[in-house]
């Protein structure tokens, strides 16, 4: 089975986020970028499908040149290769044309199941495998809490609101994790310096047959117009219990009309 | 004025809390008309939906409509946008939601908004990224406006209007009918809203220590008529379900009152709850990072103070 795992570099949650000023994108040098943490799930599910019904296992990464720290530590995991679509054309590209750009380059790889997480810690649209189901006619079995294929038939468990949904469907599919579906496994120093000497191919906007009138901040279906920190909350009132604490808590609802 | 789609969200036929306000918002900005998409539509639904303002009802009723991921309720959606050319299309932030936007957007051409806290003149979306810390105002370039709004965005106000039903047929396209729902699976489901609409969320985290224990979390929470919700730390020690999670990889909640019981407040659950209007935390800890956005904080014992407040809130009742 030809597996495909979309990761994403985002920036460290832990550091200050931040707009850039001149064009109001992502600015990804002010903070460290580390992988996408839903897409250490899909790594996991990839690998561990693979370990299962064999194939290989192709990390497929759109960022700038510094997203292959993030592609390492994918094939750190134990992926076997890599692909990074990097161009400058692609800088600044919105849900749309991200979702073509990665399509496209989906149909030059080649796939029979497509995994990636459920959504990025920074854009956190989710809406991505959606979007990539749609462009690919493919079937979109996402929110999976849990993955089983058997021949060219799949199911997941699909999270909702109330529970979840047992979703089937045949390969080639694309698939979004959450993170109930596993634990994924730290890179070893073996997986580490084998990551090395793995293949990494990088491809630009021509050798995906990308085009460039669909991608890029100029060419995006959506602005943002304005954008500014969020004003601090007000100072609010914090207490220390003295016994009472509940009761000093109750009022407090109770003055707010909650109660 | 021009029409603005809403697409209903509806379990067991039941329209849920965030399409009335749905409905509430697109009337400040144009007519809405509601949307309709799978089984279960009845004349209670459609007096629901018109008390909130649809002045039109557009009905895709077939079955097969719900047996299928996403991708149906899209194609309804863009078979609506080509015949009608309205304004704007509106859904509700959910995973769903947010799903058959995406899917819209590109069989439309038109640009996406997820996870919208507000809708203003000239489909202008406000949004809260970083975990809140950045609000963005952005707005759709091409194509039909399309934007997800968060749950608890609006206070939904009823204002009759005529509800005209009009049936929609659309003819699935075998792409959407790719992957079939062949069970779903009822799980927790009690008296309690729904985490992501209800008007009070009481999470508890790892200051709460094991599963057993959350039932001081759930006590307040049915004084208070509360969702439950918990920490990444709580879901992860499996001491309470994984779609109770709020926060960066779990739910988005932003209720008028959230109240944190043992929970620290890493960035991670912050991203799920600081929208939230009204903000209480009890923590023993002192130094935990959410009594920053606190309006009120209790520095104690979470064992001793839940069921204090527990008593109290039975007690004004």
């Amino acid at each position: 089975m030809n597996i495909v795992v979309c990761v994403k570099q985002v920036p460290d949650t832990a550091t200050e986020r931040k707009l850039r000023s001149d064009d109001k994108t992502l600015d990804r040098d002010a903070a460290d970028g580390v992988v996408n943490e839903l897409d250490e799930y899909a790594v996991e599910e990839a690998l561990r499908l693979k370990e299962a019904h064999g194939g290989e296992v192709t990390v497929l990464s759109m960022g700038p040149a510094k997203a292959t720290e993030t592609i390492r530590k994918a094939l750190a995991m134990g992926a076997d290769k890599a692909v990074h679509l990097h161009d400058d054309a692609l800088h600044g590209s919105d849900a749309l044309g991200t979702s073509y750009a990665i399509s496209q380059a989906l149909k030059k790889i080649g796939y029979d199941l497509v995994i990636l997480g459920s959504e990025s810690t920074d854009a956190r649209t989710g809406m991505l495998a959606a979007m990539l189901a749609e462009r690919l006619g493919a079937p979109q079995l996402t929110l999976a809490s849990k993955v089983e294929v058997d021949g060219t038939s799949i199911r997941v468990e699909r999270i909702t609101d109330y529970g979840y949904d047992k979703v089937e469907a045949s390969l080639p599919a694309v698939v979004s994790v959450v993170e109930k579906i596993n634990e994924p496994r730290y890179p070893s120093f073996k997986g580490i310096m084998a990551a090395k000497k793995k293949p990494v191919e990088t491809l630009g906007v021509a050798d995906a047959e990308i085009a460039a009138d669909q991608v890029g901040l100029a060419n995006s279906w959506s602005e943002v117009v304005e954008f500014a920190a969020a004003p601090p909350r007000a100072a609010g009132t914090v207490i220390k219990d003295e016994g009472d604490g509940g009761a000093k808590a109750a009022e407090f609802l109770a003055s707010k009309k909650f109660i | 004025m021009s029409e603005i789609l809403v697409l209903v969200e509806h379990v067991d036929g039941d329209v849920k809390k965030v399409t009335l306000e749905l409905l509430t918002l697109a009337r400040s900005l144009g007519t809405p008309a509601a949307v309709w998409a799978g089984p279960g539509y009845s004349d209670a639904a459609k007096a629901r939906l018109a008390e909130y303002g649809a002045e039109k009802i557009y009905v895709a009723a077939a079955d097969e409509i719900g047996d299928y991921v996403a991708a149906p309720k899209a194609e309804v959606l863009a078979h609506l946008v080509t015949e009608r050319s309205p304004a704007a299309v509106f859904l509700a932030a959910t995973g769903e939601g947010k799903e058959i936007a995406g899917r819209l957007a590109i069989k439309t051409d038109s640009g996406v908004i997820s996870d919208a806290v507000g809708v203003g003149e000239g489909f202008v979306a406000e949004q809260s990224i970083f975990g809140g810390g950045v609000n963005v105002h952005s707005r759709v370039t091409k194509g039909t406006p399309i934007i997800t709004v968060r749950p608890n965005s609006t206070a939904p106000v009823a204002a009759a209007a005529a509800g005209a039903e009009e049936k929609v047929e659309v003819a699935l396209s075998d792409a959407a009918r790719a992957a079939r729902i062949v069970e779903r699976v009822v799980q927790e489901k009690g008296a309690r809203p729904e985490l992501t609409e209800a008007a009070i969320v009481v999470s508890g985290g790892r200051g709460v220590g094991s599963g057993e224990n959350f039932a001081i979390i759930e006590k307040l929470a049915d004084a208070l008529g509360a969702a439950v919700g918990a920490s990444r730390a709580a879901t992860d020690a499996g001491w309470y379900p994984h779609q109770f999670q709020v926060g960066q990889t779990g739910k988005t909640v932003s209720p008028q009152l959230y109240i944190a019981a043992g929970i620290s407040g890493a960035i991670q659950h912050r991203a799920g709850m600081q929208t939230s209007k009204t903000i209480v935390v009890i923590n023993k800890d002192a130094e935990a990072p959410l009594f920053e956005i606190a309006d009120f904080g209790v520095v104690g014992d979470l064992f001793q103070v839940v069921p204090q407040l527990t008593e109290e809130v039975d007690k004004r009742k």
